[in-house]
């Protein structure tokens, strides 16, 4: 060999390559990683859904599912939104702190307006969707006692929620049940996902 | 539509035998089809929504990669290109059911998702512009490009109606035969020829689009990786050429 | 590495933890016997680059690969769609179903490449004759894995072109029928054949390609790699028992292979985004319509890789009733290529010492491969059957004769050293 090794050019010719091999690997690896995000399909399937609520009675149920999950939408009863005040000592978050719900959703009523509460499925404890149990007191199958004020109960471990979903103390659930984005398209029409009443 | 370098080439080798090569159908016309052309895009848009997607599907083309491509905002959406019932996530998909079009035309109408990959659009585009009356076909009208076509000549009122011009050509085996060499205007249009021109050019670039909507992210892309792996090219180029210096000096 | 100094202060950490690996598994050892003091001659020229891009694409088919196989789906009434719902909906999906369409071209360009290297410098003459049917194992299983892969987008080419190669195989006196039947799994190709056809093109042939390529490795590394002169460098060792014409694998091979890559990827990046389907090359027309049973494609033919014995097997007439023959005909084709080693008697290895004969020969075998591959893309006509005809036999007699004329030729004094 005729001349010295220049360790330094060496040095400087390896980093740089590698520094830019470097930045095209990892320029090749994000479409991969990407590709895992929700496809346009599952983003079509996952769009908002809109459920007419013209036939609802007062103290009825519809549920809906959006983006796999059940959502439960209640016309309540003045009755059942009078209960809601008295309830607050029995209830670990009355104030949904801890909860999961769109700001409009974060009162007593936990909605947009007290009549119709929407609210999704899902027992925040391990996924179960709990019933509709609104009529107070001892139920038929004397699951719930004379201190029942009304609300849902999830029959796979007990828990207990008012008629705004929020969680009693002393049961499995930890937290409030979630309340989804929702609007009013009109009076007779909720669309489920959507913070605004989008067409289409 | 560019044929690829390597065709080229191969064909240039074998250009004595050229002749030989299958070449019989009506001759296509060059589509000049650009789908980096916004406007062109939305036109042709409009135009497959008012008058193919009555009978036609596009059924792997949602609105929602529309309004994004074609930088459509979601009342432009609604208002020109969707019509009722359909929302911003659903396929181009034809209102016609499929059952009845096979009773009414002998055929389903095709799914155009593709048809711009799978035919060309030179073909596309030809075949739109070569419907001419033929009263023997059951819709009145018969297609040079595509003979005994189910399809009626739903742009007739675009373009106008023609008629066929046969010369006598001997064939292969030496038989007289009438070949279809071109067209003869009967009655005018809406349109002038030119106007027809590039409605049909919009409407085919927008197949062309359908049928690959990635296409115009692909090609500017390509550039940066290109520009990419040339620095790249480089940088390795000199690294081996320092690094050799031990086995060549 | 070796041939840099570490970072003092995580210097000492990291040999630590090297000493740790070693005490539990042959890391260091590894390295050393397959890079840093495996040694490769001197003179590679571009020939020797294909190697080591094949590896490369191998591994990017794989990638790619899983990555199409987290979204596809392998039923009949269902594939088509899943295609498409990679190109349009999943993000990024278009460009990891192009990289893997033109992986797979690309593929076979770099393979056929690195085979014509071992003919023109005598790679597969002894002692690298097992290498070389390692070598012809994964070309095999290369094919079939292409193969299979071509039906599972359920396009019309892909059914069609399946539809006739498996059908060759009804041609077997006797069995035919049953053996058809029993590769199909049902009457027809169906939704059966598709989703096994999945099976072993995700699964089986994958394992069975990487296996053959670490056993192609290690066969390669055990007598050592031959060079664009033919001689065996490891006759002439110097006092430390290294080949004085070898030198260190890594860093000095590492660090050109890198380059050859670069370049490599500079061609396939423009090919991927500029022109995926090159013309039709790479990704048929056809095969954006769905697989149809009622129509057949104008005419069907395989994707060019396949055209050359394609070419073969349309240019024999079926004799007795049978077409038999030309399957017969493209079978040996390939099985000819595993003799090679024995079929070739030159006293030397290299093109640079052979005579004016296997010089001739050997490009003339290259232009009748590709004529006939682009006859084999043509249809069955003429002049194309005529030109098939005389490719194949002049295929045929390359290996058939090449006993008599690689011993009747004349040659040069190979060196005892290495030249540029």
């Amino acid at each position: 060999m005729s001349e010295e090794i220049d360790r330094g050019r060496r040095q400087l010719l390896t980093v740089a390559t590698t520094l830019t091999g470097a930045v095209g690997v990892a320029f090749a690896a994000a479409p991969f990683l990407a590709s895992w995000q929700p496809s346009a399909r599952a983003k079509a399937l996952g769009a908002p859904v809109e459920i007419d609520i013209s036939k609802l009675e007062p103290g009825a149920m519809l549920k809906i599912v959006w983006r796999g999950k059940p959502v439960f939408v209640v016309r309540r009863t003045p009755a059942m939104l009078q209960s809601l005040a008295s309830v607050d000592a029995l209830l670990s978050d009355p104030g949904s702190d801890k909860s999961r719900q769109p700001l409009y959703a974060k009162n007593e009523q936990r909605a947009r307006k007290p009549e119709y509460f929407v609210v999704l499925g899902v027992c925040t404890h391990l996924g179960c969707a709990p019933q509709n149990r609104f009529s107070p007191g001892v139920s038929d199958d004397g699951v719930l006692k004379a201190d029942w004020p009304g609300g849902f109960f999830c029959p796979c471990h007990g828990s207990k929620f008012d008629v705004s979903g929020r969680v009693f103390k002393g049961v499995p659930a930890p937290t409030n049940l979630e309340i989804p984005p929702y609007a009013f398209v009109d009076d007779q029409h909720i669309l489920i996902g959507l913070d605004e009443a989008r067409l289409g | 539509m560019r044929l690829a370098r390597i065709q080229v080439v191969l064909v240039a080798l074998c250009w004595p035998f050229a002749a030989f090569a299958a070449g019989h159908g009506y001759p296509l016309q060059d589509a000049g089809t650009d789908v980096s052309n916004l406007p062109s895009l939305q036109r042709g848009a409009r135009n497959f929504v008012n008058y193919c997607l009555g009978c036609h599907s596009a059924r792997y083309m949602r609105y929602s990669q529309l309004a994004q491509d074609l930088a459509l905002t979601d009342d432009e959406l609604q208002e020109n290109l969707m019509f009722t019932g359909t929302r911003i996530y659903d396929a181009m998909v034809s209102s016609m059911p499929a059952e009845h079009a096979r009773i009414w035309f002998g055929n389903a109408p095709p799914d155009l998702s593709l048809i711009a990959r799978s035919r060309g659009v030179d073909y596309v585009y030809t075949y739109l512009k070569s419907f001419y009356d033929d009263p023997s076909r059951p819709t009145g009208a018969n297609n040079a490009v595509l003979p005994q076509t189910a399809m009626p000549d739903v742009l007739a009122v675009l373009q106008g109606r023609q008629k066929p011009r046969f010369e006598s050509k001997p064939d292969e085996d030496g038989n007289v035969v009438q070949h279809l060499v071109g067209m003869e205007p009967v009655s005018p249009g809406e349109m002038t020829a030119a106007e027809f021109e590039g409605f049909v050019r919009d409407t085919v670039t927008f197949l062309e689009y359908v049928s690959e909507p990635a296409k115009s992210q692909r090609r500017s892309l390509g550039v940066w990786v290109i520009l990419y792996l040339l620095m790249f090219t480089a940088f390795t180029y000199f690294l081996k050429k320092e690094y050799w210096k031990d086995v060549k000096g | 590495m070796p041939s840099q100094q570490p970072n003092a202060p995580a210097g000492g950490r990291m040999q630590a933890l090297g000493a740790w690996i070693d005490a539990r598994f042959p890391l260091s050892e590894l390295w050393k016997e397959h890079m840093s003091e495996y040694y490769a001659p001197k003179n590679f020229n571009f020939w020797y680059y294909f190697g080591s891009i094949a590896l490369v694409v191998l591994a990017m088919q794989i990638v790619t690969g899983i990555f199409l196989t987290m979204s596809y789906k392998p039923s009949d009434t269902e594939a088509f769609g899943s295609v498409e719902y990679i190109m349009r909906d999943v993000d990024w999906g278009w460009l990891i179903r192009y990289l893997h369409s033109t992986g797979a071209s690309a593929f076979f360009i770099v393979v056929y490449l690195h085979m014509f290297r071992a003919l023109l410098y005598g790679s597969h003459r002894k002692p690298r004759e097992l290498l070389w049917i390692f070598g012809m194992l994964i070309y095999l299983a290369l094919m079939a894995e292409a193969f299979m892969g071509y039906l599972l987008p359920w396009g019309n080419m892909s059914y069609w072109g399946a539809q006739v190669i498996v059908s060759l195989f009804g041609s077997f006196p006797w069995i035919g029928n049953a053996l058809v039947e029993w590769i199909r799994g049902d009457y027809f190709i169906s939704d059966i054949t598709l989703n096994r056809f999945f099976a072993l093109h995700v699964v089986a042939l994958p394992l069975v390609l990487i296996f053959l390529v670490v056993a192609h490795i290690l066969a390669l590394h055990e007598v050592g790699s031959n060079n664009p002169d033919g001689i065996e460098i490891k006759k002439t060792k110097g006092p430390d028992g290294r080949p004085l014409d070898g030198i260190a694998m890594h860093p000095y091979y590492t660090v050109k292979d890198i380059y050859g890559l670069a370049v490599f990827f500079l061609l396939f990046a423009a090919v991927v985004f500029f022109a995926p389907e090159m013309g039709g090359l790479f990704l048929e027309a056809a095969n954006f319509e769905p697989a149809n049973p009622l129509l057949t494609p104008e005419h069907i033919a395989p994707v060019w890789y396949f055209t050359p014995y394609y070419a073969m097997l349309r240019a024999v007439p079926a004799f007795a009733g049978t077409q038999i023959w030309g399957v017969l005909v493209m079978f040996s084709a390939i099985l000819l290529l595993f003799f090679v080693p024995w079929l070739d008697r030159a006293p030397v290895k290299s093109i640079r010492y052979r005579g004016p004969i296997y010089k001739v020969a050997l490009m003339l075998f290259a232009a009748s491969f590709i004529v006939l591959g682009f006859c084999g893309m043509k249809p069955p006509e003429q002049p194309f059957k005529a030109i098939s005809v005389i490719g194949t036999i002049y295929y045929f007699l390359f290996f058939l004769l090449m006993p008599w004329y690689s011993r009747i030729d004349s040659h040069k004094p190979e060196p005892s050293r290495v030249t540029s």
